[in-house]
């Protein structure tokens, strides 16, 4: 990736970022922490890795797209809006009543949402499911699923990675945001899933663990993903909660918070800056 | 006109499922390690491509048929009621509810007629569980025809079905593969006028050995299948409510949130009359065969007499 790309896509990210902080400020809640953590990933894969059409969102050989984490929908809304499926302005109505905009994942109501989520653990399974719709069909799109660190704790999901590498998913990709926190506090402390790519490894998938914030790591593990025949993929990106939001940086608070106004204008104030620093580069 | 069988719903379902697969070409079927009891095997056997053996994972066999419905497959996700219902009732509401997919979830071995295996494995709650979930289809038919009907209408449905099959063979009373079959409608298999028994599943043919009982005794009851318990056929149930007074449901089920409390539902508000519900009374059964199990816990014809009796002769119950 030249510079001039990487440069693109890191104004992009800053942009999903100040998007979904907007929304969460706007909706009094939501999930800031890790919707800034996984930006850089929502942002690659929708405008560099996916064969998708914002103007046709139901074609049906498009790449699909599950955020079992459905928490951090301001994240995957921002970047919808960023990539033309509806206007930024949605992002101001996020959780109000009426919203096209729900405060999880909602397949119904929001164009370019392949599936609702928000219960921890089942977005997998259906991933699982578009995979081997594909399979069954011959088709050759791919299938795309970000989940958290703490949600792997659920059970769920890995009956569904036992199922992806049984039924050799090679069209399956999934990537955990793996930033370290959850609610009650760091993952390490919570529900010890660590290590991560040692568990997926041995079900079966192809792993790799990459630095979720620098694009040149993650369009390298995601060629290289599209490169695994006979089983499905696993990116274990490592991220950091709240990045580039000085005060929200690593702090297990701000994983269902709502900034009030005087830190939604700190916040602002850090994006622009890293968005200004971009600009002059 | 087609023979007089006893068979298993269940079995029912695996040859419907299997006849109807060319015609259906997007019926893809699931399974959590249970394909030789559910009867899914058979359709394995005439369609091994459109079949899933998930294993045993439940929870993840319902998320994979969501997500197969969202790339225009018909998935029959299939296992015991107990887990396709129950352990994965979440699975179901969000994953399948909520996003309104194609999915038709199936739970076989319901009821307290699995017999042997027990509290854990007899499902007395599944219909209560798939009625709650908003938008969701929960049918529980009769018998052979009945069932291989249901199986085409679930098909043909767009939209989350609930499917109920049971284990123990049960003869038919329908008799006509061209039975006619209309989701949502009830149909009354006797007309009477002193009183209306609204039985479902299993328990309809055993009502209609009571409502032949009571003939011979000189009552005159109404016999109502209702095979789609969601959405339930009101206009039919509160004309009965009109015209016969008392209401008997008969249900392979607990009391609580099954036919009974939907048949309650529908008459409290439209036209009060007294609802006697016979079903599980809120207990857990325990091993044993199955005939003597339903006898046991009074979900049989005789039991359905002598409640009736008692309903027609006490003026308040």
């Amino acid at each position: 990736m030249n510079k001039t790309e990487k440069n693109q896509l890191q104004k992009l990210a800053c942009k999903v970022r100040m998007g979904a902080i907007e929304g969460v400020y706007n909706a009094k809640s939501g999930h800031p922490g890790g919707s800034l953590s996984a930006a850089d990933l929502f942002t690659y894969l929708y405008f560099r890795e996916m064969k998708i059409d914002p103007k046709n969102p139901k074609e049906e050989n498009r790449d699909r797209f599950v955020l079992s984490k459905g928490h951090c929908a301001p994240g995957l809304y921002a970047t919808l809006a960023l990539k033309g499926y509806f206007p930024m302005e949605e992002m101001k109505k996020l959780r109000h009543i009426g919203a096209m905009l729900q405060g999880h994942p909602d397949m119904k109501g929001t164009p370019g949402v392949d599936m609702s989520t928000g219960s921890l653990g089942q977005g997998v399974s259906a991933a699982c499911g578009m995979a081997a719709a594909g399979k069954m069909d011959h088709k050759d799109y791919r299938v795309y699923s970000i989940l958290g660190d703490g949600e792997i704790e659920e059970g769920q999901v890995w009956e569904a990675a036992m199922f992806a590498a049984h039924h050799k998913l090679d069209n399956l990709c999934l990537i955990v945001d793996n930033n370290g926190l959850q609610i009650d506090g760091s993952v390490a402390e919570v529900g010890g899933p660590e290590p991560i790519d040692e568990k997926f490894r041995s079900f079966g998938f192809d792993v790799q663990v990459i630095n979720g914030h620098d694009f040149d790591e993650i369009e390298a593990a995601f060629h290289h993903a599209r490169t695994v025949k006979g089983r499905p993929s696993a990116i274990i990106a490592k991220t950091v909660k709240g990045k580039d939001v000085s005060f929200m940086e690593n702090q297990v608070g701000w994983h269902g918070t709502a900034p009030n106004a005087e830190q939604y204008e700190t916040a602002m104030q850090d994006l622009n800056r890293v968005l200004s620093g971009l600009e002059a580069e | 006109m087609a023979e007089m069988v006893k068979k298993a719903t269940r079995e029912s379902y695996g040859e419907a499922l299997a006849e109807l697969s060319e015609k259906y070409p997007q019926v893809v079927v699931l399974d959590a390690d249970l394909a030789a009891a559910t009867k899914t095997g058979v359709f394995k056997k005439a369609c091994p491509d459109r079949f899933i053996d998930c294993g045993i994972s439940e929870c993840n066999m319902v998320g994979v048929a969501a997500g197969l419905a969202t790339c225009g497959k018909i998935p029959f996700a299939t296992s015991f009621a107990m887990f396709s219902a129950g352990r994965a009732f979440e699975q179901v509401r969000n994953s399948v509810g909520y996003p309104k997919l194609n999915v038709k979830i199936v739970g076989s071995h319901a009821g307290i007629s699995v017999g042997e295996d027990g509290a854990t494995h007899q499902c007395n709650e599944d219909i209560a569980l798939m009625r709650t979930i908003p938008g969701m289809v929960v049918l529980n038919p009769a018998d052979h025809y009945e069932m291989k009907a249901a199986v085409k209408a679930a098909i043909e449905h767009h939209g989350p079905v609930y499917l109920r099959l049971g284990r123990l063979a049960v003869e038919s009373f329908n008799n006509a593969d061209d039975y006619r079959f209309e989701l949502g409608k009830g149909v009354t298999l006797r007309d009477g006028r002193n009183i209306t028994i609204v039985a479902t599943g299993l328990m309809v043919s055993r009502a209609l050995k009571a409502v032949k009982t009571l003939e011979e005794q000189g009552i005159d009851a109404r016999l109502i299948n209702i095979h789609t318990i969601k959405p339930l056929d009101r206009e039919l149930i509160i004309k009965a409510a009109k015209e016969t007074g008392k209401i008997i449901t008969v249900e392979e089920h607990n009391v609580i949130g099954g036919l009974g409390d939907a048949v309650c539902g529908a008459v409290c508000e439209a036209f009060p009359v007294p609802v006697i519900k016979v079903g599980v009374n809120d207990v857990y059964g325990h091993s044993g065969p199955a005939v003597d199990l339903l006898d046991e816990f009074g979900l049989n014809a005789g039991h359905i007499v002598e409640v009736t009796k008692k309903a027609i002769t006490k003026q308040s119950l």
